[in-house]
């Protein structure tokens, strides 16, 4: 080794990729990715079938299936999250990342597109229910795809939720706790139980103010195949909000 | 040009005064030892070089970057080890180097993870994960990614505690072996080593420099290096 040659130029996108790597692969290093993979899929098909009467209901679409998406969403994407920034404190690892040329937003995209392709997976493993439909009726295709690409925006939304939890603690399970817990609110926001207990202190019009920042809210137009640029803004906004939010964190540590 | 520049840092934590105004440089071919009791301000006075942690006032410059103004590039030309050798516990050490080499877009990452392997004797234990290390190995992995890209400045929080007599002599050959070409700062509690490793003197108390010599000088202060350590550090 020779300190005659410069040292390499910084760069951004195989730093990105260095940490995005690194954590897609963490996932699958314990068993655990796969007892997450499981519980999704078995919960995601038999709240659908169980639950949703996806069955009996006779229609050839899956808006019953993504109906629980929020509430799977909401207990996972903390689930899967909760390591991203509390691991690396606990670990003592963040003091390397903080000393090497990589920026700490590089750090949390590299991250964060990480744990996202992680859901995404355990979405996809439940392709064979949209086969099926297929198979049993003519459903719109079209109305699939957007169900699937709003489940996924979903996903991101929680999981930018998550990140800001895992920012503030050494500790995952209280990084999973509260991430849940805020996730959990936001899926509440647009049901009738919620609406009638908030009913009676607000008026009429601030309760459907409210109701827009749900999760099924925003997830429902895109069940019903209405790709509609506001829920995909709201999801956008909580996923990169979140991803901000726990990168200033970070950094003003 | 100091390779190594700090101006009257400042750093408090609260209403504790961790570091309360130290200045010094360090130029190429020298090893300066921190010495000073626990807590006086040398980790953070390193943490601060490092880029960890942001100073409240003053400037730290390495290789000729202003770590606050420019952290990238000067992180580029720094190798830094906190205390304990953190690493991630489930990667293995080859893995573990490898993702060093590819975040910092070494070219030809592959050989310089061998390089820095045979380097630092971590060959036999390269497919172990971090977590069965034993405390020996795990300091030199910690000391192997602060060193992978040759840096200029190298800065080693303890990186002797806790290893036994042969594991240090290790730690110091290496070191040795690379001081000529850099500026390095290593804190230690071994007042003995100082003779062995460097060839200045730095000792920090109560977030001040106490004194700062050759380590000639130092060693003339005194036949009793603890009662010097203590007389210097009240």
């Amino acid at each position: 080794m020779s300190s005659e040659s410069s040292p390499p130029t910084p760069n951004a996108f195989s730093a990105v990729w260095a940490i995005f790597n690194r954590e897609f692969a963490g996932y699958f290093r314990t068993p655990l990715a796969y007892v997450f993979l499981a519980v999704f899929n078995a919960f995601a098909i038999s709240l659908a079938f169980f639950v949703g009467n996806i069955y009996e209901a006779g229609v050839a679409n899956l808006d019953r299936f993504f109906l629980y998406h929020p509430w799977l969403w909401a207990f996972l994407a903390p689930a899967a999250g909760a390591r991203l920034w509390a691991e690396e404190r606990r670990q003592g690892t963040i003091e390397l990342l903080l000393t090497w040329p990589i920026s700490v937003w590089q750090v949390a995209i590299g991250k964060f597109l990480a744990a996202w392709l992680f859901l995404a997976t355990a979405l996809f493993i439940t392709l064979p229910i949209a086969f099926t439909v297929g198979y049993l009726g003519d459903p719109d295709v079209g109305v699939i795809v957007s169900g699937y690409l709003g489940s996924l925006l979903c996903a991101g939304a929680c999981l930018g939720i998550a990140s800001i939890a895992s920012a503030l603690t050494r500790n995952q399970v209280i990084a999973f706790v509260t991430g849940f817990l805020a996730c959990f609110l936001l899926v509440l926001i647009g049901y009738g139980v919620f609406d009638e207990f908030i009913g009676g202190l607000f008026s009429p019009n601030i309760i459907e103010e409210v109701r827009r920042i749900g999760l099924w809210r925003n997830l429902e137009p895109f069940t019903l195949g209405l790709v509609d640029l506001r829920p995909f803004a709201y999801f956008l906004t909580l996923s990169f909000g979140g991803l901000g939010l726990s990168t200033i964190i970070i950094e003003r540590r | 040009m100091a390779l190594i520049e700090v101006k009257n840092l400042k750093k408090s934590y609260g209403s504790i005064h961790a570091v309360r105004g130290i200045s010094f440089s360090v130029e190429r071919g020298e090893v300066v030892g921190f010495l000073g009791p626990n807590g006086a301000g040398k980790s953070t006075t390193m943490k601060l070089i490092a880029g960890h942690l942001r100073a409240d006032h003053g400037e730290a410059i390495v290789a000729g970057f202003d770590v606050s103004a420019d952290p990238i590039e000067a992180k580029t030309h720094l190798g830094y080890s906190p205390e304990g050798a953190p690493a991630y516990s489930e990667m293995t050490v080859r893995e573990f180097l490898r993702f060093a080499a590819d975040l910092r877009n070494l070219p030809d990452p592959s050989e310089r993870v061998k390089k820095t392997l045979e380097l630092c004797r971590l060959n036999e234990v390269a497919h172990q994960t971090v977590d069965t290390l034993s405390k020996g190995y795990r300091m030199r992995l910690g000391f192997a990614q602060a060193v992978i890209h040759d840096p200029e400045v190298l800065i080693l929080d303890e990186p002797t505690d806790g290893l036994d007599p042969n594991q240090k002599f290790e730690v110091r050959r290496i070191l040795k072996e690379m001081a000529s070409r850099k500026a390095v700062i290593v804190s230690t509690h071994i007042l003995e080593e100082i003779d062995e490793l460097c060839t200045r003197v730095i000792v920090i108390a109560h977030g001040e420099v106490r004194c700062d010599e050759s380590k000639e000088k130092f060693l003339q202060r005194g036949t009793d290096l603890n009662e010097v350590f203590r007389k210097l550090t009240a």
